[in-house]
């Protein structure tokens, strides 16, 4: 086997797991402190990709010619500043009224999956009527395809930042969860939601800030992701969100580092397997699955084993 | 309610539905006869899905996968082998598919093929089930949903199987209007018959408070197995109907986008009401075809006019205000009659 196709995979892999990676941290932080699998979480992400998308097209006339990079870093930051919104808003006009009125878990699923397939209609009727198709290609700034060689491997400098970028967004969210007032709170609310409230804290605050949070990866994720395939269309966030949620579960639902572990190791499953056994390459959407319930059968807490009595994140 | 009141019930109310099988299509046009019997499949799907999520509480979204499976089913094993030959353009179809006759001079009895369709649905429940309701938590929708991926995935891939993703067509139509409502009433009545049985008293239970039945020694892995099995067979059945009376399948019908439709039919029917599904799938079945119009672009109301996909949109929003205005439903986990019943009580 030569090495440097090994390297290569092996950067690929990191890469691709970095985009699951930052959905995942979205899926954990709301599962910690809701028990909530957020179906709607994989579509915040195509909101994100589809808002940075809509907002180049505005500033460069529809005709994304000379996209530079202060252009470019507006349009994502407003557009992640927006998807954050977009989440908020999930959590106070859906969740947060069935939660106050104690509906049994069974309705907050349903309300995700209403959630979910609204943004989905929603950005379907959008780019029909106003983007001219279902499918867009995506525009981004050229520097991040120019290609870099290492040795005898060659990778555009996307593949690197986003692994890089996605560390330090960990580090990042594990500072504010471990560092600050709002992180403390967090992780207290995850340990049990009426003492927190008892204690004075505007837990209502505290899960606005966990959407807003999870959001805002989710949107960075699905530019990275948009920049990579670069096109987009409203279903892309579906199979995404599902594959994030289980290398959210694989790596240890509830844990933050877990979650990041989770989409690095999904990452390489299915860079790596198509890679080694081309034959297998059209299954690759179904290794996500086979992993998710391997890991149910053998290690139901996943790879950071948090046992859901005692800690969480 | 005694049993011989029972079977007087199931006697009167069998014998008003075949006498409606038997003369509407007198009476309706071909268009409502269609749209009938398309109803009549979503019943059996509608009331079998709800089992496993209305009335045992686990939250799945399961349908169209095992849809795929009983319609593939089903399809493959009523086309003859000549027929195969020649529908199988991407890949030669593998022995063991061409030739499942096991007598090549005489068709296949198209009943046979529907129970073994549910068959190999439930088996695959069982697999699917086995790693999901050995832990606790949601993790039955996430791998339900990834579930119906993967089958959309075999059978694009599969060419040799499945025809890829041409699909398969020319299917015989032995389901006729009158056998779709047939199996239908069958279908009702069996669930009916289970959920108000033992094991739907335990699958309620599993549904109240899981502690409090394992506490009372309810087999709780047990009952939410058989539920999920039980609830694939009949959709298994349902999807080998829907093949059969199409006459030609790919595997783009079986999205999710039929599971979200059944999933709005059971809530607006109440989750764990059998008579509500049925109510509320005529409603729905109803409804969709009143608002087709939104769909079509040359379709205007005053400043309202029809984009394509905007029919989906409505139905999202109508599922967000069901479950935040009126979680219950219409009827919510209780049966038409016994709305009926508490009604007279209080009269008398």
């Amino acid at each position: 086997m030569d090495i440097g196709f090994v390297l290569q995979q092996i950067i690929n892999g990191f890469s691709l797991g970095s985009m699951y990676a930052l959905i995942a941290i979205g899926y954990t932080l709301v599962y910690g402190v809701l028990r909530l699998i957020n179906f709607a979480h994989g579509d915040i992400m195509m909101v994100g990709a589809f808002l940075t998308f809509i907002l180049l097209g505005i500033f460069t006339g529809w005709k994304f010619q000379h996209i530079n990079m202060p252009l470019f870093f507006t349009a994502a930051g407003i557009a992640i500043i927006l998807t954050s919104i977009v989440g908020i808003l999930t959590y106070v006009i859906a969740y947060k009224p069935l939660l106050d009125k104690g509906a049994p878990k069974i309705s907050l699923l349903i309300t995700a999956i209403g959630i979910s397939f609204f943004l989905e209609s929603l950005f379907n009727v959008i780019a029909n009527q106003y983007l001219g198709g279902t499918y867009q290609a995506f525009y981004f700034p050229k520097w991040f395809s120019k290609i870099i060689h290492i040795g005898d491997i060659t990778i555009p400098i996307l593949t690197i930042i986003v692994p890089i970028l996605t560390i330090l967004l960990l580090l990042l969210v594990l500072f504010i969860l471990y560092k600050t007032k709002v992180g403390i709170a967090i992780r207290a609310l995850a340990f049990d939601i009426s003492t927190v409230k008892l204690m004075g804290a505007n837990s209502n605050f505290i899960i606005a800030f966990v959407f807003a949070l999870g959001s805002a990866l989710a949107a960075i994720g699905g530019i990275a992701y948009a920049m990579a395939y670069p096109s987009i269309d409203p279903y892309m966030g579906m199979l995404v969100g599902l594959k994030a949620f289980a290398a959210a579960v694989v790596g240890g639902i509830g844990s933050v580092t877990g979650a990041v572990i989770g989409g690095f190791i999904l990452g390489f499953v299915e860079v790596a397997i198509p890679g080694f056994f081309p034959e297998l390459g059209g299954w690759k959407d179904a290794f996500a699955f086979i992993l998710l319930i391997f890991v149910l059968l053998f290690k139901p807490t996943g790879i950071m084993g948090i046992d859901f009595e005692r800690q969480r994140f | 309610m005694s049993a011989k009141k029972y079977f007087t019930l199931i006697a009167i109310v069998t014998a008003v539905f075949v006498a409606f099988l038997y003369f509407s299509p007198k009476i309706f046009g071909s268009y409502t006869i269609t749209v009938l019997s398309n109803i009549y499949i979503f019943i059996i799907l509608a009331v079998s899905y709800n089992l496993i999520n209305g009335v045992t509480g686990q939250f799945s979204l399961e349908p169209n996968g095992f849809v795929a499976i009983g319609a593939y089913v089903t399809a493959i094993l009523l086309l003859s082998p000549e027929i195969k030959d020649e529908l199988y353009m991407l890949s030669e179809p593998l022995p063991l598919i061409r030739d499942v006759f096991l007598d090549p001079s005489k068709p296949f009895n198209p009943f046979l093929a529907l129970l073994i369709s549910g068959f190999v649905a439930s088996l695959v429940a069982l697999t699917l089930a086995f790693p999901v309701f050995r832990v606790r938590g949601d993790y039955l929708a996430i791998v339900t949903l990834g579930f119906g991926f993967i089958i959309r995935i075999f059978l694009i891939n599969n060419p040799e199987i499945s025809n890829g993703s041409m699909g398969l067509d020319s299917i015989p139509g032995f389901a006729s209007y009158f056998l779709i409502g047939i199996i239908c009433l069958i279908v009702v009545i069996l669930v009916y018959n289970i959920v108000y049985s033992r094991y739907g008293r335990a699958m309620k239970a599993v549904r109240d408070d899981e502690d409090a039945a394992l506490a009372m020694g309810v087999n709780t892995f047990k009952t939410k197995t058989l539920a999920f099995m039980t609830s694939a067979f009949f959709e298994g059945v349902g999807g080998g109907l829907l093949a059969s009376s199409i006459g030609s399948i790919s595997p783009d019908q079986f999205t999710f986008m039929l599971t979200f439709q059944l999933l709005i039919i059971i809530v607006l029917g109440g989750l764990g009401s059998i008579s509500g599904s049925i109510i509320a799938t005529f409603l729905f079945i109803g409804g969709m075809e009143l608002l087709r119009p939104l769909d079509d672009s040359s379709w205007h109301f005053g400043p309202i006019h029809g984009i394509p996909g905007l029919r989906m949109v409505v139905f999202s929003i109508l599922l967000l205000l069901l479950m935040l205005f009126a979680r219950r439903g219409l009827l919510g986990d209780k049966e038409i009659w016994d709305y009926i019943k508490i009604k007279r009580r209080i009269n008398e």
